[in-house]
């Protein structure tokens, strides 16, 4: 028992318990994996849309990975969410329809154009990083619109079909394999990137956030890291969107949408940056705050948002993770002063 | 030939006017307004509820939009942008795109989703024929005053003491303060005065590139190829890219329609790769 306790409460007076302490595994985030699990039963007609939260949960943790870790600014997210969804949807379209491949053929996809577009973003400033990050984007849209005999075009990539999961389950209409499909590989990945940024690489590119020169004045070749990052960012988004066309079995040119790397943005720092939780905070937001105003304005509720995202602007960027945590601490010193008394 | 030449100088031309507001919030400024085509929608919106409901004349229009923007930016500058100045890029990023959403949905709500159309005057309709050459009226009257603002805000820019006082605020601002330049009103003359540049183009363009909700959206990126590829540093620059843009664009459309708008983007892209500070830039001083 008492290990138990020693494991969620590491031993801040040292060093290396310092730097263990974030590492370890908190009782509310176990309490949320389980609670997201028994949705399965708790909440069976709510299937679709905690598909879909799922999904934005893992696209935004993936532009969390540059945004939030490395700090590179990027307008086009969108874009390696939307390649994979167009690899995993012809995957599915023309043969290969075991979804576990399709999703791995279309992260290597995904991070393979993040690795040969990284070496073009990480020129120049953030104005730079911003316009390339956008032009490839809308680079891969034309690209997705012109060839419209492979993508479907405007009318989007029908007919794909998807085997079932690991040869047993197969997708039904209610989404409940695919909730429990997305949410397996989002369990994965999240604990991939917590592994990840908690890592001394992870410290490092938090490094290099902060200072980029002087981290390379220490002897971080911090260019070779930032390519790394963004590569697995790219590929975790890739495989967010094949998530995408896999469960919903269908590619629209809407997925290479502008406002998909918008609204990645909006989740991200509604939720609040820099820590893993923040997209998945984040994303829960965002579709509950969707599914609201699209029932009260069907039409303009992208009013309601940009608001949203100004006022988050001018009132503070730690997002809702942030006030959860300033509220915490704020508790916390006001109990111990009455202890005290 | 010729004629699509010069429809894609005019388209050029008023491409420039809308981006040279940017350029001065952005290059000297230092700030990522990605909402600047909603302050051109602003004036081109004014354009079409003056012209359409009330009978204004066109040429009042002009004026009204450059005036109505201007004041929309002053107000907004000093309200909301001037708090962001020294935030981060990604925050500035943020706001804009919210703002954008805002005026996409705003603008949708009052005034519908279609296209806007409005009727040039007849002295500025029909075609003349110039070397041979024919060339609509209207395009010649945008080409003329845009090349008369160009020289203008060069002038204004590089010749008087406003130009100046102007550069030295945004080289170091505590010093210009310390000299006794009021750096805040300047720098909300000098957006007001962008976006005012921004609702000209507006009113100019709601002919030539069509008046609908998503204009700030869908012209945003031309507005970011232009200041992109023409560097900020000088107005030239902008000018040449835009004209550049607008030929490109035209031609484009016109010859090889299959590959449509992927070539500004590629180009954009490449423009970025080799030259960071623009094709038409010096390199950063700073």
């Amino acid at each position: 028992m008492s290990s138990l306790l020693s494991y969620f409460r590491p031993d801040t007076s040292t060093a290396q318990g310092t730097l263990l302490a974030p590492a370890r595994w908190r009782p509310l985030e176990i309490l949320f994996w389980l609670f997201a699990v028994s949705l399965f039963w708790l909440a069976p007609s709510k299937m679709l849309l905690l598909n879909e939260i799922a999904i934005l949960a893992l696209f935004a943790l993936s532009l969390d990975l540059i945004l939030g870790y490395a700090g590179i600014v990027s307008l086009g997210h969108g874009a390696f969410f939307g390649l994979g969804a167009y690899v995993a949807g012809l995957l599915g379209k023309h043969g290969l329809q075991d979804p576990l491949a399709g999703l791995l053929i279309a992260g290597a996809v995904a991070a393979l154009l993040g690795f040969v577009t990284s070496f073009l973003v990480l020129r120049g400033s953030d104005l730079t990083k911003l316009m390339v990050t956008l032009g490839v984007a809308l680079i891969l849209r034309e690209l997705a619109n012109k060839f419209s005999s492979i993508t479907g075009g405007a009318d989007g990539l029908t007919g794909v079909t998807m085997g079932p999961v690991l040869g047993l389950f197969e997708f039904d209409i209610f989404g409940k394999t695919a909730y429990a499909y997305s949410l397996a590989v989002l369990f994965i990945l999240f604990c991939l990137a917590r592994r990840l940024v908690n890592s001394p690489y992870g410290l490092l590119l938090r490094a290099i956030k902060g200072n980029a020169l002087r981290t390379g004045a220490i002897g971080v070749p911090t260019n070779l890291r930032l390519v790394t990052i963004y590569t697995i960012a790219a590929a975790y988004a890739g495989i967010a969107g094949a998530l995408l066309a896999q469960t919903t079995q269908f590619v629209s040119l809407d997925v290479l949408d502008f406002h998909r790397s918008a609204d990645v943005l909006l989740v991200l720092v509604l939720g609040g940056s820099g820590q893993l939780w923040g997209a998945v905070v984040g994303s829960i937001a965002f579709k509950i705050m969707y599914d609201f105003l699209a029932d009260i304005t069907p039409q303009y509720w992208q009013f309601w948002f940009g608001l949203v995202l100004v006022l988050i602007v001018l009132v503070g960027r730690g997002g809702i993770l942030g006030f959860w945590q300033a509220g915490s601490a704020w508790l916390r010193s006001r109990l111990s002063k009455g202890g005290r008394r | 030939m010729l004629t699509i030449l010069f429809d894609g100088i005019a388209y050029g031309m008023v491409l420039f006017v809308l981006a040279c507001g940017l350029s001065v919030t952005l290059g000297l400024m230092n700030f990522i307004n990605l909402a600047h085509g909603a302050f051109a929608m602003a004036g081109g919106y004014l354009t079409v509820v003056l012209m359409n409901r009330f009978g204004v004349s066109f040429f009042l229009c002009i004026p009204a939009g450059f005036l109505v923007s201007a004041m929309l930016g002053a107000l907004l500058e000093r309200t909301l942008y001037a708090r962001l100045y020294t935030k981060s890029h990604l925050d500035q990023v943020l706001f804009s795109i919210g703002l954008v959403f805002m005026a996409v949905s705003a603008i949708d709500y009052f005034m519908g989703a279609q296209q806007q159309l409005i009727t040039l005057p007849s002295a500025l309709q029909g075609r003349v024929s110039l070397f041979g050459i024919s060339i609509g009226i209207y395009r010649l009257f945008v080409i003329a005053i845009c090349l008369v603002l160009a020289v203008a805000l060069q002038l204004i820019l590089s010749r008087t003491r406003f130009g100046s006082q102007l550069r030295a605020a945004v080289d170091d601002a505590r010093v210009a303060r310390g000299l006794g330049i009021n750096v805040s009103l300047i720098f909300t003359v000098t957006f007001a005065f962008g976006s005012g540049l921004a609702g000209l183009g507006g009113v100019l363009g709601a002919e030539i590139l069509g008046m609908d909700p998503t204009f700030p959206l869908k012209f945003m990126i031309y507005f970011l190829v232009v200041i992109s590829v023409g560097g900020t540093t000088t107005l030239t620059g902008p000018l040449l890219a835009s004209v550049l843009l607008g030929i490109a664009d035209v031609a484009g459309k016109y010859y090889i329609p299959t590959v449509g708008s992927f070539i500004i983007y590629t180009i954009m892209v490449v423009v970025l790769i080799l030259r960071p500070q623009g094709l038409f830039g010096r390199a950063a001083v700073r």
